[in-house]
């Protein structure tokens, strides 16, 4: 079989130009142009990004690489200077040979002034420092500085940088300026406006990304006040993305504030379930329970960002009522709690009996790429029917799906659904009805409420049902199997435009319950007599050597943030 | 005794003078507009063919005219650095915001001679090509709102504005945009926005620079008022002609706000650098009242650095042999121009001269200037917006008996920290100037404002004494 090559697909590179600047006495050629952050055309490059290609930091509050600048911080002022140049219009030069620099008589912001061949940028001057001082100073003046009961701290600019560049004591000695506190922004975001330093990168945000005017600032000077439009809540599903971007505490997530000082929190990457787009995210955990996700970087996928409704669908992790107990069951007339291996072994004798053809399997696609493939392996053995339950809603144009599974994709190249999700189902049903289906396996789905209702489920001889929460079908269940949420295994996923994109484990499983993975590959060893699971990285590469489309890929070759196959048409 | 020259005041004041059409149309009005858009195409030697448009522009680069809203920058200049192979339309604005206090001279011309700016403003625009013109007048200006608009109409119904402007082909519509009641409005890009229908704003440059990316990202030209009215006379006169009037590269004529304590507080046009401070308040606006002396003198507007009584400037002079002799002039003695101020460290500005007398409490007065320019911030970039108000409110402390005796340094490092390139926009400046002169030349007197309210407070007193 030829194998796809599984690459990115990558446009071929323009031939950038470069220039030569000089960044603290360090010379380094720099693009001309880079990407602007809403259109991709490219735009002069500017100091700040000639500062960071230097490995130079200029501290900044309102600048954002993903945002339009906005130039108000004034934090990123640097000294520069450019050759200077003779009436002849060519370059004067020193007596060395060098060319002579003209010291400009003015700063610049760094964020949003262009480089220009031969520029020297300074960033340590005194008189840069002095700026930077003197920034800081009237940021603090009308700050409450309430950092022990602010739940920024440990991630607040304003702290990093009073200490990095501020001086110890105030002079300021005028009464405050008060704004309003504790503002209820939107149905997910709290506004402390003494705490805003009106950098403005939530209205940019807002207005430029997630193409809601929503935000903007009122009354005049220093008594500006970040503001929602007057009698609109501010709840488009992006929301949350502004505390994210908030460089201070002044936006707090209703969801996260309080709950927890985010030094304790350990961080894991992964990525989000809700839909096919598979926003790279981080797990923020502690002692075994998930605090928040936050998006991560991944510019293949979700830029800096990620919907509210995707970033706030964790709690189900720290259910009371999550399944922890493998169990074996009589429908209606109890059971008893069993081992994985007594589990295992009559599963796999149940499996090994059926007669070819009477075994169905419904999997779902917010199962991993390896859990599915393990199943499609069974399924192949046991010439079982499969298929997926499809989740179509509305989706939107900045990133939320309308394909809610995070996997549909894997679900199909592994074979275990048909093109179209779920057309299987009806088939499966029928099956059960007219008696041919005896055994049904079913995963993280519930599948009473997908056609296939608990009349039918009665008839079968086996109903197996690995499940997180439980639900009527595992009730009914002669096996339940306590599955593993995705922040507490590894895997990968299929998202919607092909990216193949692995998670990491942020919390242990609850109970009993162990990865699908791990299970399906003994199951299957069982089964087929294949040798069984040893590591997540074997399984994925076994899976990679066996699925055409993801010929090449490797568990190691995805890095944090994936690769982008081709998917057949 | 120097005399007031009136050129764009010519008949505003004149008994019997109306702002409409027809008056106007009788005093020569609309005459320069025609020989403008009359201008035969001229071939030079080269071959090359310069239209009626850029031979307007050489002619105003020729005029030496300089900007008469604040900066004082070349109009010539200005138009020169219209981006004209953009593609895009370009715009121009006249900005009839007036609001830097002590300016009081374009409401002159808008409500008495409204059609001498719009010849201007026409002129303009056929000589930069704009189709599409804007006037930004302040929001409490409603009258000069009404006037303009009933002028505009007049001009319209005559041809003078509309499609085929007389015949020539030229297609021009203006429109009146009211401001919406901030100070801020008035610079430039804050205006654009603000026109744009958003917060005034100021925007950063580079890169929105108006000659690149004004008006909805277009090549945009923002002229004063009394700039655009100036360009209606080059034309009608000659640039060469105009360019003899005033002094060399401050040429033609400024209407001087005078206020303040002087007995004759008014507008005064003169040829530029024609007439010295001193003339302007002695032979102008009949000097100081009775028994006062002279204490200090802004300018050229609020946001211009205060000179104070007595003070003695160095200013290079260009002696008969060509070389520069250096010579000592004292305040009074400064010509008003662009160039003298400018060497005396303060602007000529908006034009406007603030006289104060000895009555003054310079602390209150400069806490007064402190608590508009505190009201005004846009309270976009930090140094202003954090600056501005924190100078006023020391001020304001100052000025109800709550002095130090380390506040004039106190304020001196604030303000040392919003100007020289670390804000948005020349407002910066503009708030931090004042504090910067009056603290430096009048701090004894600041000082001791402080120590006495020191000492009251450590005897005791709660009452201030001095308010
Ligand atoms: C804070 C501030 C306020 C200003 N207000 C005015 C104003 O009210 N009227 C005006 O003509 N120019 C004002 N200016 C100057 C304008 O930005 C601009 O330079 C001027 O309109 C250009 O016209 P000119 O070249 O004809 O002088 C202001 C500038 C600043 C920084
Ligand atoms: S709330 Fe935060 S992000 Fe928004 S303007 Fe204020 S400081 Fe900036
Ligand atoms: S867009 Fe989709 S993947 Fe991204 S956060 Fe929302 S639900 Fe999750
Ligand atoms: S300098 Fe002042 S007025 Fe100008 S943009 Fe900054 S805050 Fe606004
Ligand atoms: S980062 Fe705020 S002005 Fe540049």
């Amino acid at each position: 079989m030829s194998a796809p090559v599984a690459t990115e697909p990558k446009p071929a590179p323009p031939a950038v130009e470069t220039l030569k600047v000089k960044v603290d006495g360090l010379e380094i050629a720099v693009p001309k142009t880079m990407p602007d952050p809403l259109t991709g055309k490219p735009v002069p490059t500017t100091m700040i990004q000639a500062c960071t290609l230097a490995r130079t930091d200029v501290p900044h509050y309102c600048y954002h690489p993903k945002l339009p600048v906005a130039g108000n911080c004034r934090m990123c002022l640097v000294e520069f200077g450019t050759p200077a140049m003779g009436p002849d219009r060519k370059p004067v030069l020193n007596p060395d040979g060098t060319p002579k620099i003209a010291k400009s008589p003015r700063p610049a912001i760094a964020c949003a002034t262009p480089i220009s061949p031969g520029m020297e940028i300074y960033t340590t001057t005194p008189g840069v420092k002095a700026m930077r001082e003197g920034v800081l100073e009237f940021l603090l003046i009308n700050h409450p500085l309430d950092c022990p009961i602010c739940d920024q701290a440990g991630e607040c600019k304003l702290q990093e940088y009073s200490v990095d560049y501020g001086q110890a004591t105030s002079r300021f000695v005028e009464p405050k300026v008060h704004k309003p506190k504790q503002v209820d922004l939107g149905p997910r975001i709290v506004l402390d406006d003494e705490r805003c330093i009106l950098c403005t990168r939530c209205i940019r945000f807002t207005k430029d990304i997630a193409g809601d005017d929503a935000l903007g600032i009122v009354n005049r000077g220093s008594y500006n006040t970040l503001s929602a439009y007057p009698g609109k809540a501010f709840d488009n599903n992006y929301t949350l993305n502004t505390v994210d971007l908030c460089p201070v505490g002044a936006l707090t997530s209703k969801d996260f504030r309080f709950q927890m000082r985010v030094w304790f929190l350990k961080e894991t990457k992964s990525v989000c379930t809700s839909c096919a787009t598979g926003c790279n995210i981080v797990i923020g955990a502690r002692e075994e329970k998930v605090y928040r996700y936050e998006p991560r970087e991944n510019d293949a996928v979700n830029s800096s960002w990620m919907c509210d409704s995707g970033r706030l669908n964790y709690k189900w992790i720290g259910a009371e009522n999550r399944l922890t107990e493998i169990r074996r069951q009589n429908p209606g007339a109890g059971g008893e709690k069993i081992t994985w291996t007594t589990a295992a072994k009559e599963i796999a004798d149940r499996l090994l009996a059926a007669k070819p053809g009477t075994v169905a399997i419904v999997a779902s696609a917010r199962q991993t790429n390896e859990e599915l493939f393990l199943l499609s392996q069974l399924a192949k053995k046991l010439n079982a029917l499969t298929d997926s339950v499809p989740r179509i809603q509305i989706g939107d144009k900045l990133l939320l799906s309308a394909d809610r599974n995070p996997n549909s994709n894997g679900a199909k190249l592994t074979g275990i659904a048909p093109a179209q999700l779920g057309s299987n189902l009806r088939k499966i049903a029928e099956g059960i009805g007219k008696g041919t289906i005896k055994t049904l396996l079913v995963f993280g789905e519930d599948v009473t409420r997908h056609g296939i209702g608990a009349d039918l489920l009665a008839k079968l001889d086996t109903l197996v049902a690995s499940e997180i929460l439980p639900n009527q079908t595992t009730k009914l269940a002669h096996y339940v199997l306590p599955g593993c949420a995705h922040a507490e295994k590894r895997g990968t996923f299929t998202n919607g435009k092909g990216r193949v994109q692995k998670f990491m484990k942020a919390v242990e499983p609850r109970g009993d319950a162990r990865p699908e993975g791990e299970f399906l590959h003994e199951l299957v060893a069982a089964v087929n007599g294949n040798p069984g699971f040893t590591s997540i990285e074997g399984l994925f590469n076994w899976m990679a050597r066996e699925i055409p489309a993801f010929n090449g890929l490797t568990w190691g070759g995805l890095g944090d943030t994936g690769v982008t196959i081709v998917l057949p048409s | 005794m120097p005399q007031e020259f009136r050129l764009i005041l010519k008949y505003a004041d004149e008994p019997g003078y109306t702002p409409d059409i027809e008056c106007y149309l009788r005093h020569g009005g609309y005459e320069s507009l025609r020989k403008a858009l009359a201008i035969a195409p001229k071939t030079l030697p080269d071959g090359k063919v310069v239209g009626a448009p850029e031979q307007i522009r050489d002619d105003v680069k020729l005029s030496g005219l300089r900007g008469r809203g604040g900066a004082g920058f070349s109009c010539g200049l200005k138009w020169s650095f219209v981006d004209r192979r953009s593609g895009k339309p370009i715009y121009l604005i006249c900005n009839a915001d007036e609001s830097e206090p002590g300016t009081f001279k374009d409401r002159q011309i808008l409500h008495k001679d409204p059609h001498q700016m719009i010849e201007g403003m026409i002129i303009s625009c056929f000589a930069n090509d704009v189709k599409l013109a804007y006037i930004y007048i302040r929001g409490e200006f409603p009258e000069g709102a009404r006037i303009l608009n009933r002028a505009l109409n007049e001009a319209r119904a005559k041809n003078f504005l509309g499609k085929n402007i007389l015949g020539s082909g030229y297609d021009l519509e203006i429109h009146v945009h009211r401001g919406a009641g901030a100070y801020i409005c008035g610079e430039e890009t804050g205006l654009i926005e603000s026109l744009e229908g958003k917060r005034a704003y100021p925007r950063i440059k580079p890169p929105y620079f108006p000659a690149i990316l004004g008006l909805y990202q277009c090549p945009t030209i923002v002229n004063n008022v009394e700039t655009l009215c100036a360009v209606k006379h080059i034309v009608g006169m000659g640039g060469a002609e105009f360019a003899k009037l005033g002094t060399p590269n401050n040429t033609g004529t400024r209407i001087v706000s005078v206020s303040g304590h002087v007995r004759k507080p008014g507008y005064y046009e003169i040829e530029v650098g024609k007439a010295t401070i001193g003339q302007l308040i002695n032979d102008f606006a009949g000097g100081l009242r009775e028994g006062r002396k002279l204490k200090a003198v802004i300018p050229g507007g609020s946001s211009a650095k205060v000179f104070k009584a007595g003070e003695k400037f160095k200013l290079k002079k260009k002696g008969p042999d060509g070389k520069d002799i250096e010579q000592e002039v004292d305040m009074l003695d400064l010509p008003y121009d662009f160039d003298s101020l400018m060497a005396a460290g303060s602007m000529s500005g908006s034009g406007a001269l603030i006289i104060m007398d000895d009555s003054t409490d310079i602390v209150a007065a400069l806490a007064n200037l402190s608590e508009f320019y505190a009201h005004e911030s846009c309270g976009q970039c930090t140094p202003c917006r954090e600056g501005s108000l924190w100078m006023s409110k020391a001020l304001h402390r100052m000025a109800h008996g709550e002095g130090r005796k380390q506040d004039a340094d106190y304020l001196l490092k604030i303000a040392d920290n919003i100007p020289g390139g670390r804000t948005i926009c020349a407002f910066g400046e503009a708030c931090s100037w004042p504090v910067q002169s009056f603290v430096g030349k009048f701090k004894d007197e600041f000082v001791a404002r402080g120590e006495a309210d020191e000492a009251r407070r450590a005897a005791g007193a709660t009452r201030p004494s001095h308010s």
